[in-house]
């Protein structure tokens, strides 16, 4: 890994987040496009959940994580805190790893 | 600079703490990526320059699993800008809550990340989604290169974040900010449609790629309720 390579990721990565907000000013959208927009990001956020809830690369994370989450998402379902949602995700999927479960 | 002082007055202790919340496990999974990347032999400052300047996790981590794995610099490249290519569509999604001024815009763009889109869509109004934007993404910004200094320095001193289930907090995380907004059912449509997806995609596609995938989600979007 070389410092060129670093930039050019930094580059790319910065020149995608800073697209959206420059765009926007150019085009004047109206609040359909707005709420499409809007939706767009909660598409792009229920998979990352998703996938990262189940997923690890390419491949099943095994069931602790899941567990995790599912119990955190209970939480969350309950209206409990934000910490404690985090915390309890973390603390089932850790206690689930040291009882064994993959 | 002013946004930023308008912002920082308004902040709220319950956001502050959701925020602070979040940045802990942010933290930790920072100084994972730093003992990592040091063990996988990228040199201690190119890590900490590469939280700096990417400050993205997923590609950070794809690079260094890449680097591990012997393969080659532009693999990881690749990788890395396919697996951020979804800051496009985020950044058109909140570019209203970023702010207009050039500043705002070139210092916010820097911190656009899943979570702080997270929190910046889990408020009710535009005011609030500022705000709850700039704290995360300050703080998370703090978290991840504190914590990548750390894990650079203390290397095998750092434990497994699996082991502390941190690897759970996330999703969750993002579940509990996103939760609000499925009430409303084109919302939960969409959602769970782009989750599908990119769960069928991922067997299927290099990462970075399902997820870019969800958008095709927005087909159960529906029309706007007048």
């Amino acid at each position: 890994m070389n410092w060129f390579a670093v930039l050019a990721l930094a580059t790319g990565t910065y020149a995608f987040r800073l697209a959206g907000p420059v765009l926007r000013e150019r085009l004047h959208v109206g609040e359909g496009v707005q709420r499409l927009l809007t939706l767009g990001a909660v598409a792009l956020l229920g998979a990352l959940i998703a996938t990262s809830a189940l997923a690890d690369g390419g491949q099943f994370a095994g069931w602790a994580r899941p567990a995790g989450v599912a119990a955190g998402a209970l939480a969350a379902w309950r209206r409990l805190p934000f910490v404690v949602v985090v915390v309890a995700a973390a603390a089932t999927t850790a206690l689930l790893r040291a009882l064994g479960v993959r | 600079m002013r946004f930023l002082w308008r912002a920082v007055r308004g902040i709220h202790r319950e956001l502050l703490r959701d925020a602070a919340a979040l940045a802990l496990a942010v933290f930790a999974i920072g100084t994972s990526f730093g003992a990592l990347a040091v063990a996988a032999g990228i040199a201690p400052w190119m890590a900490i320059g590469m939280s700096a300047l990417i400050f993205a996790g997923g590609a950070q981590f794809l690079v260094v699993g890449v680097v591990a794995a012997g393969g080659s610099v532009t693999a990881a490249l690749a990788g890395g800008l396919m697996l951020n290519a979804r800051h496009l569509p985020f950044g058109l999604a909140v570019a209203d809550v970023i702010g207009r001024g050039w500043a705002a815009r070139l210092i916010g763009a820097h911190l656009l990340v899943d979570e702080t889109v997270a929190f910046a869509t889990s408020q009710p109004d535009r005011a609030r989604a500022r705000r709850a934007y700039w704290t995360a993404g300050c703080l998370l910004f703090l978290a991840w290169n504190l914590g990548t200094g750390i894990g650079v320095v203390a290397g095998e001193a750092v434990g497994d974040p699996k082991a502390l289930g941190i690897d759970a907090a996330f999703p969750a995380g993002l579940l509990a900010l996103l939760l609000p907004s499925l009430r409303e059912s084109a919302a939960l449509r969409v959602a769970a449609a782009g989750a599908l997806v990119a769960l069928f995609t991922t067997p299927l596609l290099p990462a970075g790629l399902p997820v870019i995938c969800a958008l095709a989600g927005l087909v159960a979007a529906g029309r706007r309720r007048r």
